[in-house]
């Protein structure tokens, strides 16, 4: 008998607010242990929480990306057990009423994963383990989550891994969590079972708790599908409990039985009021909502950008919004996206490197590059091993752009868009005369936009020195 | 001595701050036998005195609570001052924060004597719970001064503190108030800050006043009821329900409610007749209302209120702070043990209570009906507040029972919170005071209960409640006679 796999994913997503959930301690990653605690996040006796807005805020945007029901009141509910690190011990959340409803993810097969809920909470602190020590680390404790809850409906490890690589690219969009499995501000279980192929009733489940990584997550699936189906090949039935991923051994262990189910006792956080979210509020963050990594494909591919290429293109909202910034330039679309996927990408190849998208090239001198090779000023060849040299930050695109027939801008010329970013950036020459040489780097970038790339860094540098030095821009101010 | 005839002999420099605190702590030391004080802060009291002599000193503008010395339950945090709620369980703990309003108190300059003795993080009618022994009444020490703030009662009338704060969860406040003839102030839920009241039942419990007058309890209430954006359920406002103490009675409508003298004992129905008989002749207008569902709203008050207890004092595990037990290897051995031995029976009997109200499969049957029965009591009393502006009971329908009575039998205990409970669970402004006194020469209480947010009529009617009683008058025939 073939079986086929059921799996639903409850994801949680910090949300990068500045202050944790209840109370005024900033978030950071990797601070010295509880340093970032206060009596309410501690659990201090007679502290009491109060709810940041912000968080809900971030809460709904996400709600509403995901095409969820925003419930106009939603309660906070008290989550009891026991746990060092849970300092409370319980944990506010949401249960019976939570802040979203529904809501759907589309894969790119065009298949949609329906959502459960969406609901709010807070972050456990974190439990250090050092030969025969157990430290608790509260700095975590408190931090906004968000529990995005899939209902079962995906079928394999594969589109378990899409689903939610799209939700974590849907959050960094959103700029409301930087979603890195690798640091835990984005952490999954999954639930699992299998059944005949074409059976309708589903099979009994397990719960595989915290993967923090999308390898291990696939092969978690696939270990504890292929555990699954041997156990009922064999007339065994597979029992409900919550299990573990072990990385050495690559196979699943047994946390916690049914019959060791924890009974939550959940019941309304009295300390908190209801959430009530005003139908303006919702749909202000309903209008401000950034254009959405689908809808942005499908403008690229309206434009002539090949499908694969709008998906590279869309997966980092700073290449994204930087390709839309030498569209406006001017650029060709089809030129600026091969210039910016085949040249840069191939550079860096890390996703991390990827994501921290930092060109050296404007947007405005990517759209020129384009302008030339539609004139066939140049050749696509050329225009690509300069824009990779360029944008590698090997040279400046004009010292790649040497060989070419370009005139550098007249002295006066120059002269004058010194002058002028002088005077428009003022606090960046404070800074650099109070010794902030990076500052410096600010007046050189505008003078170099100004001139659009074809002026010579070096002598735009030696001018602007000279000019702050003298302070001669001064003199010609009305 | 009023707090207003303190206050202005202060500031006439009829006596300084610091000779004051020091004749309250002397007081405090000779009636210690009352154990209304879990521990004495004199160096507190004489530092705030001496500021505020200072300040008088210099004629700087003062609050009316300025150099007034009093005492803060113990359930309330204070930072660098023990704060135990009674209990084993947090015998050592000293807190990092201050509860927002002890720091009103604070910048309003209240000399701290210490903090109260009370039953075991709330839990109780009559202060016996306590980890430090009972509290006994200043009338007849063999009685309970009623709880769970008994400290703060047993102090104001026995003159060893001008004011306390205490709690009310379902009557904790307003019981021992009347116990020891004091006036007594729950306050609306949410009018008063609950940030560092270490909680009992967080949906229930509110701060405050205990007082010898309702002139001193209005200045207190009026000090302390102000928002606290620390805490989400505090919307109160700055009140001045002092300065309308003096409105007239008349055109008041008092609501009369059957329902709870039942079971009342005969000296007090009869002392709250002759009063109420009293203010109709003054000009207050009776009118009979019905208050149906005593009983149940007793219950449902129980079940909400043991549930939250259960989550609220699940973090007492002995490891970050509190009493950690020396027995037991593993994590989960230590944390049963010092919960076991921290934590005296009544305390436990309401978690084990609590949990099984919300356990999985119960919910519904316990936790959700006693919400359902709440909501209706907001109802019930809205309804009757159509007709009434304030409404008049009994605030127990017995007086202090002997020492010792309540441990034997606590689902006795228990009902002696029938009268107060409603208020709590309606989230309704409620004040205790005395009305006459028994055979046994024990005081005998009324309890007033007001709409939300209103406690300007509540105390305007307490207070002419109070010229009619006359009750300081009886206290002193008492007091010479013996
Ligand atoms: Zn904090």
């Amino acid at each position: 008998m073939e079986y086929e796999l059921v799996i639903g994913l409850e994801t949680h997503v910090e949300l990068s607010t500045a202050t944790k959930m209840f109370c005024g301690c900033e978030v950071t990653f990797a601070a010295a242990p509880n340093t970032r605690c206060c009596p309410v996040c501690l659990g201090l006796p007679g502290a009491l929480p109060t709810l940041n807005q912000q968080a809900v805020a971030s809460a709904v945007t996400a709600g509403l990306a995901l095409h969820c029901q925003i419930n106009p009141v939603s309660v906070m509910e008290r989550k009891n057990y026991i746990y060092p690190d849970l300092a409370k011990a319980y944990q506010i959340s949401q249960h019976r009423h939570p802040l979203c409803r529904g809501g759907y993810v589309t894969l790119r097969s065009g298949k949609r994963i329906h959502l459960q809920q969406l609901h709010m909470e807070e972050d456990a602190g974190k439990l250090v383990y050092e030969p025969g020590r157990v430290y608790i680390d509260y700095n975590r404790g408190g931090i906004p989550l968000i529990e995005i809850v899939s209902l079962p409906e995906l079928s394999s490890a594969e589109e378990a891994c899409e689903y939610l690589e799209t939700l974590q690219r849907l959050m960094r969009y959103l700029g409301i969590s930087d979603c890195k499995m690798q640091e835990g501000s984005l952490r999954c279980d999954v639930n699992l079972s299998v059944r005949p192929v074409g059976c309708a009733q589903l099979g009994m489940r397990t719960e595989i708790k915290n993967m923090n990584s999308f390898s291990y997550m696939r092969k978690a699936i696939a270990y504890e599908a292929q555990r699954q189906i041997a156990l009922l090949r064999s007339g065994f039935a597979v029992e409900q409990e919550t299990r573990r991923y072990d990385v050495p051994s690559g196979t699943t262990r047994v946390m916690r039985s049914k019959e060791n189910a924890q009974d939550y006792r959940y019941f309304p956080e009295p300390d908190l009021l209801p959430v009530s979210l005003p139908g303006q509020w919702v749909n202000a963050l309903r209008a401000d909502l950034p254009e959405l990594p689908d809808a942005r494909a499908a403008r690229y591919e309206a434009l002539g950008v090949s499908p694969a290429i709008a998906q590279e293109l869309v997966r980092f909202r700073a290449v994204a919004d930087y390709f839309d910034a030498a569209i406006r330039c001017g650029a060709s679309p089809v030129f600026a996206a091969k210039m910016l996927i085949g040249p840069y990408f191939e550079a860096k190849t890390g996703e991390q490197e990827r994501e921290a998208f930092s060109p050296c090239v404007y947007p405005e001198q990517l759209a020129q590059v384009c302008k030339k090779l539609d004139t066939h000023a140049l050749s696509p060849a050329q225009a690509k091993a300069m824009l990779g040299q360029a944008l590698r930050g090997e040279c400046t695109l004009s010292q790649a752009l040497a060989g070419l027939p370009e005139h550098p801008p007249e002295q006066g010329v120059l002269e004058e868009l010194c002058r002028k970013a002088l005077r428009d950036h003022g606090d960046a020459v404070q800074s650099y005369l109070s010794g902030k040489e990076k500052a410096f780097q600010v007046l050189v970038g505008a003078v170099l936009r100004a001139a659009q790339g074809k002026a010579d860094p070096q002598a735009v540098r030696t001018l602007l020195k000279q000019m702050v030095d003298e302070r001669s821009f001064d003199k010609n101010k009305p | 001595m009023s707090i207003r005839t303190m206050h202005n002999g202060l500031l006439k420099k009829e006596f300084s701050t610091v000779e004051f605190a020091r004749a309250y702590l002397r007081r405090a030391e000779e009636t210690r036998s009352l154990n209304a004080y879990i521990h004495m802060t004199p160096e507190t009291a004489l530092d705030a005195a001496t500021r505020i002599d200072r300040a008088i000193a210099a004629g700087s503008p003062l609050s009316p609570l300025a150099g007034i010395p009093m005492q803060l339950k113990d359930n309330l945090s204070t930072r660098n001052i023990l704060t135990t709620c009674a209990s084993r369980m947090l015998g050592d703990y000293v807190p990092v924060y201050d509860a927002s309003v002890w720091k009103t108190l604070q910048s309003c300059g209240a000399v701290l004597l210490g903090k109260g003795n009370m039953d075991e993080f709330a839990m109780g009618s009559s202060s016996e719970t306590s980890a430090y022994g009972p509290v006994r009444n200043p009338w007849n020490e063999r009685h309970t001064p009623g709880g769970s703030s008994g400290g703060g009662a047993a102090a104001v009338a026995a003159g060893a503190a001008a004011y306390a704060l205490g709690s009310d969860t379902g009557g904790s406040v307003r019981l021992p108030a009347s116990f020891c003839g004091v006036v007594g102030l729950k306050p609306t839920y949410g009018a008063v800050s609950r940030y560092g009241l270490l909680a009992y039942a967080s949906s229930l419990d509110q701060v405050g006043p205990i007082a010898q007058s309702v002139e001193d309890a209005a200045i207190v209430f009026d000090e302390i009821a102000c928002a606290d954006p620390q805490d989400s359920t505090c919307h109160g406002k700055r009140e001045g329900c002092a300065a309308g103490l003096r409105h007239p009675l008349k055109g008041r409508r008092i609501g009369i409610a059957p329902e709870f003298f039942h079971g009342a004992e005969e000296e007090i129905r009869g002392a709250i007749e002759r009063t109420l008989a009293e203010m109709e002749s003054h000009g207050a207008e009776l009118v009979e209302i019905k208050i149906p569902h005593l009983q149940e709203m007793l219950s449902a008050y129980y079940i909400i209120a043991c549930a939250e207890a259960a989550s609220n004092l699940a973090r007492y595990d002995g490891i970050r702070y509190g009493q950690c037990s020396t027995r037991g290897v593993t994590r989960e051995e230590r944390i049963r043990f010092s919960r076991s031995e921290g934590f005296g029976a009544e305390v436990k009997r309401r978690i084990l209570l609590g949990n099984y109200a919300l356990s999985s499969g119960y919910y519904e049957q316990y936790y959700g009906n006693a919400c359902a029965l709440r909501q209706r009591a907001k109802e019930i009393f809205s309804q009757a507040f159509a007709s009434c502006d304030v409404i008049a009971c009994p605030t127990c329908p017995r007086t202090a029972p002997a020492l010792g009575q309540g441990a034997l039998h606590p689902a006795d205990g228990y009902a002696w919170d029938i009268c107060t409970v409603p208020a709590n669970l309606a989230g309704l402004p409620a004040l205790s005071q005395p009305c006459g006194l028994s055979h046994a020469g024990l005081p005998l209480g009324i309890q007033w209960l007001g709409r939300p947010f209103d406690e300007s009529t509540l105390l305007n009617v307490a207070w002419h409640c109070e010229q009619q009683a006359n009750f300081q008058m009886l206290k002193q025939e008492v007091s010479d006679g013996v």
